[in-house]
């Protein structure tokens, strides 16, 4: 649970931005790792469509202070660098960044966790926005994770006319490869996935029987544990961040 | 992008910000989460020239009634240029 340290405990963390091999290149990442020798249950955290921001970086220092060593690659590395803003910008202007290469880097990003000696060697994969799209992809396309959160993907339901070079699938058509349980958070009025869109993921989630378990919020939109814009909604993020930790702890820590 | 509303167009002119004037080789217009604001989703137009940096950009984020108000202007200074011979086509930018 949030916000539940023993004052005299050791809560301490460590941050780092290194690189990691995918392929012949060197990834640009954000790393989190506590205090102490482990071994830390992993998690590899996707960040949203508006790029690789401080929010993120605070993100992965949240997971790291809940006993996780925790990897935020920067997805959009190879487009060039600038504050995020102009980087998503420049992205945005090439059509998106293209799955292919989310999936390769949070598959390294995997591969680069499990090697740590830090690291117990269960892994989980959360991101938001798009990057809660693409944590569904990636796990449904390299196994090895043992938990996947979405937050609020909007594109996992995709019409044809959506499917793009950078997206040429939506990730609802590749449940029955999804072999990690699924936690989705979702406000009832985001518009990216609708409340109906958020349905019939389940329903193929159920109707193939994977594990999951979907949490719905009414008086929340898209975004709403973005706690520097409007859209954030403390009462709702604070108990969803605590589905977080339960699952993780689950699934991560079990 | 959440949306996967984007679009994005050759130009030929010139846009200042506060570095100066530069030129510019890209509009794009998409329409997803703003950096500034209190919306969930406006319409983001870029003017960029990616040849010079990543920063080499001026950025706007609209409403949609803004929007929608400024094709409007656009549109009326483009065909009343037009019907005053003030723009032949063969008169581009250098």
């Amino acid at each position: 649970m949030w916000n539940s340290f023993r004052t005299d405990g050791q809560v301490s963390i460590a941050t780092q931005i290194i690189t990691y091999p995918v392929g012949g290149e060197q990834i640009h990442a954000y790393v989190a790792r506590p205090q102490g020798e482990g071994p830390f249950p992993g998690v590899v955290v996707v960040h949203h469509m508006p790029g690789w921001d401080e929010f993120y970086q605070e993100f992965t220092e949240r997971l790291a202070r809940h006993g996780y060593l925790a990897i935020c690659p920067d997805l959009y590395c190879r487009f060039g660098h600038g504050t995020s803003d102009d980087v998503t910008a420049l992205v945005r202007s090439q059509g998106g960044v293209h799955d292919e290469t989310v999936v390769a880097d949070c598959g390294a990003a995997l591969a680069w966790l499990k090697a740590q000696p830090a690291c117990s060697g269960k892994v989980g994969i959360i991101g938001s926005c798009s990057g809660g799209r693409h944590a569904v992809l990636v796990a449904s396309r390299v196994p090895g994770f043992a938990a996947v959160v979405d937050l609020w993907g909007g594109g996992v339901i995709a019409s044809p006319d959506q499917l793009s070079p950078a997206r040429p699938v939506a990730p609802i058509d590749l449940t029955k490869d999804l072999n990690a349980p699924l936690l989705g958070i979702f406000g009832n009025d985001d518009r990216s996935p609708t409340p109906e869109q958020v349905n019939m993921h389940e329903a193929e989630l159920r109707k193939l029987g994977k594990r999951y378990e979907f949490h719905r919020y009414d008086g929340a939109g898209h975004g709403f544990f973005y706690y520097h814009t409007p859209a954030y909604r403390p009462e709702q993020a604070m108990n969803a961040w605590n589905k977080i930790f339960a699952f993780f702890k689950e699934h991560l820590q079990g | 992008m959440c949306t996967m509303i984007s679009n994005t167009v050759g130009v030929r002119g010139a846009a200042k910000g506060r570095p100066g004037w530069f030129s510019i080789t890209k509009a794009t217009v998409g329409f997803d989460h703003p950096v500034n604001g209190g919306l969930e989703h406006a319409v983001l137009l870029d003017f960029s020239n990616y040849d010079l940096d990543a920063g080499a950009r001026i950025a706007v984020e609209l409403d949609l009634a803004s929007a929608r108000a400024l094709v409007d202007k656009l549109t009326a200074a483009v065909a009343a240029a037009e019907a005053g011979g003030f723009a032949p086509d063969s008169e581009t930018w250098r």
